[in-house]
């Protein structure tokens, strides 16, 4: 079996996803099925006090008997808020220790702060959280946070919620490259191509959420992705023909044709 | 009369407060929540023993939709 393999668990999908901006929890886990993913990002954000305790939440959608819980550090601009938000994620999710380290560095790019990040990461591994992280494209970078002991590194496609799409897939294939623990793309796929093409240069896996919450039938879109990751992958897998610049190779028989 | 911020908001309770008469007080029973006081988790197992004092900071959290 082609699994994906994070921190010594095996999963059968490669297909990660947010479960932010949908209209409703409804929606969230329809769109969530339709996906096929099984690790599943949730934020950690102060309740609202005062707030009716039998309201439905988002427990309630996606069963963490069911799914894997990612909780993040979404909104978090320094180490030290990072690490205290994982740290109320674990007591949250009863011991939980595998999570999505994300460091900002600026609110309107969300471009991530590696120096923050690397802070963070090191109290973290320290104190036994499992890090899969979200940073920038530098292969650098990369492979200091794999050297440190994230259990995956998850450099950004484009910016988070653009829909760019892979805007440097040199860069990303040197990460790919010289990793040893698994590569996800995190952040910028825009439509299921994007999610193939970073499954074909090899990644491991992809995570999105604004792709699909943010597309005009998310949970379309959802079984979209979920079929663009597997054919990426197994692309991937089959390995490409190599390209012939400026050379066509006829797919036909090249005699017998008629009148000849 | 003790006096404490709840996420970033003061509250003040006429009767001395543990953490676990705070969560009924807040109507987060039931709720699944984790809570930091002063900078630490307070474990869901110390609840009952952790006494509020007045100028302590509480974050009270739960999971919510997000990428």
């Amino acid at each position: 079996m082609d699994n994906l393999n994070i921190a010594g668990r095996e999963y059968t999908s490669r297909l990660l996803v947010g479960t932010g901006k949908y209209q409703d929890f409804e929606q969230t886990r329809l769109a969530v099925e339709a996906s096929g993913a099984e690790i599943v990002t949730v934020a950690i954000r102060r309740t609202n006090i005062g707030q009716d305790a039998s309201q439905p939440s988002l427990l309630d959608a996606l069963p963490p008997s069911k799914y894997t819980y990612l909780p993040n550090t979404a909104g978090c601009y320094t180490a030290d808020d990072a690490v205290r938000t994982l740290r109320l994620a674990r007591e949250l999710l009863d011991g939980h220790d595998l999570v999505k380290l994300e460091v900002l560095g600026d609110p309107k790019s969300l471009y991530p702060n590696v120096v923050e990040t690397i802070k963070a990461a090191e109290v973290l591994i320290k104190e036994g959280f499992k890090v899969m992280v979200y940073t920038s494209d530098d292969p650098i970078i990369a492979k200091q946070l794999e050297q440190m002991g994230c259990v995956a590194v998850m450099p950004l496609a484009s910016l988070i919620g653009s829909g760019m799409g892979i805007l440097n897939p040199w860069n990303l294939q040197i990460i790919i490259n010289e990793a040893k623990v698994p590569v996800i793309v995190d952040a910028g796929v825009g439509t299921a191509s994007d999610a193939a093409i970073a499954m074909e240069l090899g990644c491991a896996g992809v995570l999105m959420n604004t792709a699909i919450a943010g597309a005009q039938n998310p949970v379309l879109m959802a079984s979209a992705m979920n079929k663009a990751v597997q054919a990426g992958r197994e692309a991937f897998l089959a390995g490409r023909m190599p390209k012939k610049i400026y050379t066509a190779s006829p797919s036909s028989p090249t005699s017998g044709v008629i009148g000849s | 009369m003790i006096e404490v911020t709840i996420n970033g908001a003061a509250q003040h309770f006429p009767q001395p407060i543990n953490v676990a008469q705070l969560v009924v007080e807040l109507n987060l029973l039931g709720k699944r929540i984790a809570i930091e006081r002063n900078g630490d988790i307070v474990p869901r197992s110390q609840f009952e023993a952790v006494a509020l004092v007045s100028g302590d900071q509480l974050e009270i959290v739960v999971a919510v939709g997000g990428g």
